[in-house]
């Protein structure tokens, strides 16, 4: 059958923020720019972020600024970020906050009229514009607008409102195309119809999010597999920190069938504590060395702390999220647990019941409809749940650019920015400041261009004949098979992992390679879920290898990624990168890569006695010299 | 703790389908869509439903449930008796792609049609200033999670099919009506909003509310308040003639 | 661009299913009892318009109905503030002068459109019920369209519902004791209650303005009239159902029926 064919300057992979911003630069510069997502518009996973947008814009406390943001996030991820990522991020996302108000947003305000900003988890200074606790929502719709209104001016200018940019809304991309070592085009397939689909288009941005659905209590989607991560790979390029995953520390735990949907870290900004079984609030004996002068040691000082900031260290309830989700499952396995395997989350007992309707909104209507729990009368129980993937497509901070030319990636599916933990509320800044710098990056490469790559008729036909294999097999369910890789990653590359575990992990994986080969899904090509997972699972088998090498590999604990067997953090691995790459298509292949050092003037900005605390001594010297000149 | 349920699903592409019979697990605390998941993974793997977030939050799941509009998601399994037969069908609206899974675009093509926000000149980024009170009822609009099930359940379009090209449906009289309030928005959309987008078919008897998951109340904050509006700009002689002097005196 | 697509998907269709609803609740009692609640009120309204008895002399009580009484028809206490303006060629029953204006209040009010299209013209009886009309042009239209000079009955209901108020404070003075007394007044604070809460009155007050931080007074006033608003379909029953009750009390006074020291 023929394959639909379309030409584009940009193919965006992903409608989430990331995709959406990296869309709307592209088509500000002027390049025909197409939008290709794997649901409905307007429905990406974004829109299940709930807390808020991190930007210094000190609208709350005017100590805020760049340089404090960019220490936290550094601080957060452990020192393992791309420092500049994490300096561009601080010092631009004000200015794409503001920029969504311009295009309709309504946050919340304060008093004299600003965007009203919130605590978080990590973040020095109320930082996180907010609505509710419905952020994401408002940042995706308010994009879906604004593409609405660029179409609109498209219209008034060329008669069609898809002139120059075009969403395909329920249509997966299964291969990217490449005219030698340059990005020509993608392939995929409509959800809807099962029709094949190819664009033309000298460059591709990825914002195809994370690799959830690998594992099996996540607070991701269905489209969380891993997509992107994949195509990046299959193309040639490099994934990085691939051993980071977050889990955050509060999913729902039970009824079983919303295992692992999230409990925004709000319901803490706002007041909630942690609690074990014994009723004790035992986030005190949890605080890291590191964190020691930061967060206060008494309930008393962690109480006045929410009325007072400036006298006094906030809760320990407000640590980063890998400290917190640790300690709930140290808790739990200590025995101190809920009857439903989680601990209990309280915020009835801090506030009066209309504060809670009026801040928690959305979490007291997620409770009531889902579980049945009335938060203001009674504690959640929450437990930890795969949400996060640090790692990603090794980008050029600046451009978005990956290894192969005319790739770029930004947001969760690019890596380096969070370095091994991402702080609450610097993701959906980091869509924002990254679509944008990833579609002006793809709008410039097109530009310098002086031919146009061209597609391989070739390799269409083997993306074709891929992506039909699984109709054409009467093979084992690929649902089984998805169940199985969930639960191998769940078990043994979840919150705490050991050598042995990861090792078996890696031979179940391997076994799962070869039933994934095998996979068949029986019907029409017509909305066929069964072929869709079939397709998917690649891309999931494939992500979990690099997880699992890598987390092999990495012979120490920091954010994302405790070893029970290196407990410690190591401030000589510190400096070294896992570079995931495949040459074959199926095996991974994972490299050590020495981190540039930063810049002398951002790594001023931190003490002497913080940094040590991450440094080797050999860098501590040169930091000296700097310091000194 | 687990029961077998008894479910009707109807299947078919295009229009052309029918109730199919399935005998299926329930266990304890699970809502309609895991159902349809659990046929998926063990009766009919080719059984399309539409579906994301499965907390509510993005409205991909609209389906009706024993004829009502519902999120398959937020239907919780225990709100029925256990020898209760449940029917599952597509949105009626809209045409059917296959099983559970419609076509929207209809909504989407409104989208478009409804002019975007428009700011007055001369306010850049950064110096937007609102106050609370201003914004809270855009806000509650823009609560909106666009499953479209009040677009879906509006007979003004899901019995007379025939109006569908004049009337936008409460989802986008909604969104005219948030940016009608918005403080900084400059755009005419009163007009509009009765000549283009077929307010006055709306004779307000509520359904969208009923079915709003969000429990945004359409009717009453956005659809009504739009009317009063419009009725300043086409109907209101007093306000007509008082505005007419007011524009002279200035 | 270069483009070339397959075929055009063929014309989709909506999903066949012949019933007129799924729905297996009894979706068809409240267009029931609504349409068997508003036809008591047009039966009753009817009869009270023609019955001649509506005024009750030294207790002061006047039946909702027909007040205020205009008429030279009406008796001398009867007459709101003594005042008359309708002459003798008046004959027809007083209540007959003043009736369109609170009727057309109801009857234009957002609330009992909702219950009478659903419950009387079946547009739709129910929430995802088929609705047996082949066409359907909602409030574009005429007569319909007439439906946005709502807020004028409102001004006139707004008046109306001082009258009553009026007659029950006359009430209060003559038979501070009465029960017919305190009937008035509870009738008179439901029916200035519904008459608040009216959707035009939210608009009016500050529903039209984009900015309410700039009026705060007008803001409160939207509040107050807001929290009304969220009772208006509860207003709107109670005070029905309380206009009914003091009407046809007055008039079984009036007719001597009812007859105790203290009614």
């Amino acid at each position: 059958m023929e394959i639909e064919r379309h030409e584009y300057d940009v193919v965006v992979i992903g409608a989430g923020g990331a995709g959406l911003r990296a869309a709307i630069e592209a088509r500000q510069q002027g390049k025909r720019t197409a939008i290709v997502c794997k649901s409905l518009f307007g429905k990406a996973h974004t829109v299940m972020a709930e807390g808020g947008a991190a930007a210094a814009m000190g609208n709350v406390n005017p100590d805020d600024n760049w340089m404090v943001h960019f220490r936290d996030t550094m601080r957060g991820g452990k020192f393992l970020n791309n420092w500049r990522m994490a300096e561009l991020h601080a010092k631009e996302a004000a200015d794409r906050v503001w920029e969504l108000e311009a295009w309709g947003a309504l946050f919340d305000r304060t008093k004299d009229g600003k965007i009203s900003q919130r605590n978080f988890g990590g973040h020095e200074y109320p930082r996180l514009a907010h609505v509710g606790d419905r952020t994401g929502l408002e940042l995706i719709r308010t994009l879906q607008q604004r593409v609405v209104a660029l179409q609109q001016e498209d219209y008034e200018t060329h008669g069609d409102y898809e002139a120059y940019i075009k969403v395909f809304a329920e249509c997966t991309i299964t291969r990217l195309l490449k005219d030698g070592d340059r990005i020509s085009g993608a392939f995929g397939y409509w959800r809807e119809t099962g029709n094949l689909i190819l664009f033309d288009a000298p460059a591709v941005v990825l914002a195809t999010g994370g690799i959830g659905k690998s594992y099996v209590v996540t607070s991701n989607s269905w489209e969380y597999t891993g997509d992107g991560h994949a195509l990046a790979l299959l193309a040639g390029a490099n994934l990085i920190n691939m051993e980071f995953i977050q889990f955050h520390p509060t999913g729902m735990v039970w009824p079983p069938s919303v295992r692992g949907i999230l409990v925004t870290e709000s319901v803490r900004g706002d007041g909630g504590v942690l609690r074990n079984s014994e009723g004790e609030r035992f986030m005190f004996k949890y605080i890291p060395e590191v964190f020691k002068d930061k967060y206060a040691t008494t309930e008393e000082e962690g109480d006045r702390w929410y009325t007072d900031q400036a006298n006094n260290r906030r809760p320990p309830e407000l640590l980063p999220r890998d400290e917190v989700a640790r300690a709930i499952n140290a808790e739990v396995k200590a025995g101190r647990g809920s009857p439903q395997g989680g601990v209990y989350l309280d915020v009835s007992t801090r506030l009066p019941a209309e504060e809670i309707k009026k801040r928690l909104p959305s979490m007291h209507h997620q409770f009531k409809e889902l579980a049945d729990v009335d938060i203001t009368a009674e504690p959640m129980q929450v437990g930890p749940t795969c949400h996060y993937i640090m790692g990603g497509v090794e980008v050029d901070a600046d451009t978005g650019a990956a290894a192969v030319p005319g790739l770029f990636a930004a947001g969760e599916v690019s890596g380096g920015m969070h370095g091994s933990n991402r702080l609450g509320g610097n993701s959906l800044s980091d869509l924002l400041v990254f679509g944008r710098r990833a579609g002006a990056g793809a709008a410039e490469y097109v530009d310098r261009l002086p031919t146009r790559p061209k597609v391989v008729e070739e390799l269409v036909a083997e993306a074709r004949a891929e992506a039909l294999e699984p109709l054409e097999r009467a093979g084992e369910n690929p649902y089984e098979v998805h169940h199985e890789l969930q639960r191998t990653m769940n078990e043994l590359v979840g919150i705490i992992r050991k050598a042995e575990e990861v090792s078996e992990a890696l031979e179940v994986v391997e076994k799962l390679k070869e039933r994934v080969r095998m996979v068949g899904a029986a019907g029409s090509r017509i909305y066929n879920p069964g072929w869709h997972l079939a397709l998917d699972l690649r891309n999931m088998v494939l992500v979990s290898e690099c997880v699992a090498r890598a987390a092999l590999l990495r012979e120490e604990s920091r954010g994302g990624h405790t070893r029970d067997d290196y407990p410690g953090m190591n401030p000589e691995w510190r400096r070294k990168l896992l570079v995931c790459s495949t040459s074959d298509g199926s095996s991974v292949k994972v490299e050590e890569r020495v981190q540039p050092s930063m810049r002398d003037d951002l790594i001023s900005l931190f003490d002497r006695d913080e940094l040590s605390k991450y440094l080797t001594d050999e860098e501590m010297a040169e930091f000296d010299g700097i310091a000194k000149s | 703790m687990s029961y077998k349920a008894k479910f009707k699903v109807w299947r078919g592409e295009g229009g052309e389908g029918k109730l199919e019979d399935f005998t299926v697990e329930v266990n304890e605390g699970e809502v309609v869509l895991d159902i349809i998941h659990r046929l998926q993974a063990t009766q009919a793997p080719d059984l399309a439903v539409r579906w994301n977030c499965k907390a509510g939050k993005c409205g991909s799941c609209s389906m009706e449930i024993n004829g009502k509009p519902r999120l398959g998601c937020m239907t919780r399994m225990s709100t029925f008796e256990e020898d209760e037969t449940i029917t599952v069908t597509p949105m009626r609206t809209f045409p059917v792609i296959k099983d559970l899974v419609t076509d929207v675009s209809f909504n989407y093509e409104k989208a478009r049609e409804v002019p975007s926000f428009t700011p007055p000149d001369g306010v850049r980024p950064g110096e937007y200033r609102m106050q609370q009170v201003d914004v809270e009822r855009s806000q509650e609009f823009r609560k909106c999670i666009e499953c479209f099930m009040c677009n879906n359940v509006c007979h003004v379009i899901r019995d007379h099919e025939e109006n569908k090209p004049s009337f936008s449906g409460p989802r986008f009289l909604m969104r005219i009506a948030e940016l009608d309030m918005h403080p900084y928005d400059v755009a005419d959309r009163q007009q509009s909003a009765q000549d283009e987008h077929g307010l006055g078919y709306c004779n307000i008897t509520k359904c969208c509310t009923e079915v709003c998951p969000e429990h945004i109340k359409i009717t009453d904050n956005a659809l009504i308040p739009m009317k009063e509006r419009v009725v300043d700009r086409k109907y209101d002689p007093i306000v007509w003639l008082g505005n007419k002097i007011f524009k002279r005196a200035k | 661009m270069t483009q070339t697509t397959p075929d055009a998907p063929v014309r989709r269709q909506r999903a066949q299913i012949k019933v007129r609803t799924l729905r297996t609740d009894r979706w068809w009692l409240a267009p029931l009892l609504t349409f068997l609640g508003l036809s008591s009120f047009l039966v009753y309204g009817v009869w009270a318009i023609l019955d001649g008895n509506y005024y009750v002399a030294g207790a002061e009580y006047i039946a909702p109905f027909s007040s205020p009484c205009l008429a030279e028809s009406c008796p001398e206490g009867a007459r709101f503030l003594g005042w008359a303006p309708f002459g003798e060629w008046y004959t027809l029953p007083p209540g007959l002068l003043i009736l369109g204006l609170p009727g057309g209040f109801r009857l234009t009010c957002y609330y009992y459109r909702k219950s009478y299209y659903r419950s009387f013209w079946l547009s739709p009886p129910a929430c995802s019920v088929a609705e047996p009309h082949g066409k359907y042009t909602g409030e574009t239209r005429l007569p319909l369209i007439m439906q946005n000079i709502h807020r004028y009955f409102f001004y006139f209901a707004v008046l109306i519902g001082f009258v009553l108020t009026y007659d029950a404070i006359l009430a209060l003075v003559h038979k501070p004791l009465g029960l017919g007394t305190w009937i008035l007044i509870v009738n008179a604070v439901l029916i200035l209650g519904y008459t608040f809460g009216c959707h035009s009155c939210r608009h009016i007050t500050a529903g039209r303005l984009n900015h309410f931080s700039r009026h705060p007074l007008r803001y409160r006033a939207w509040t107050f009239v807001s929290k009304l608003n969220a009772k208006h379909q509860q207003l709107a029953w109670a005070s029905m159902f309380s206009v009914m009750i003091a009407d046809f009390y007055v008039r079984m006074v009036a007719h001597g029926i009812i007859a105790f020291p203290y009614a």
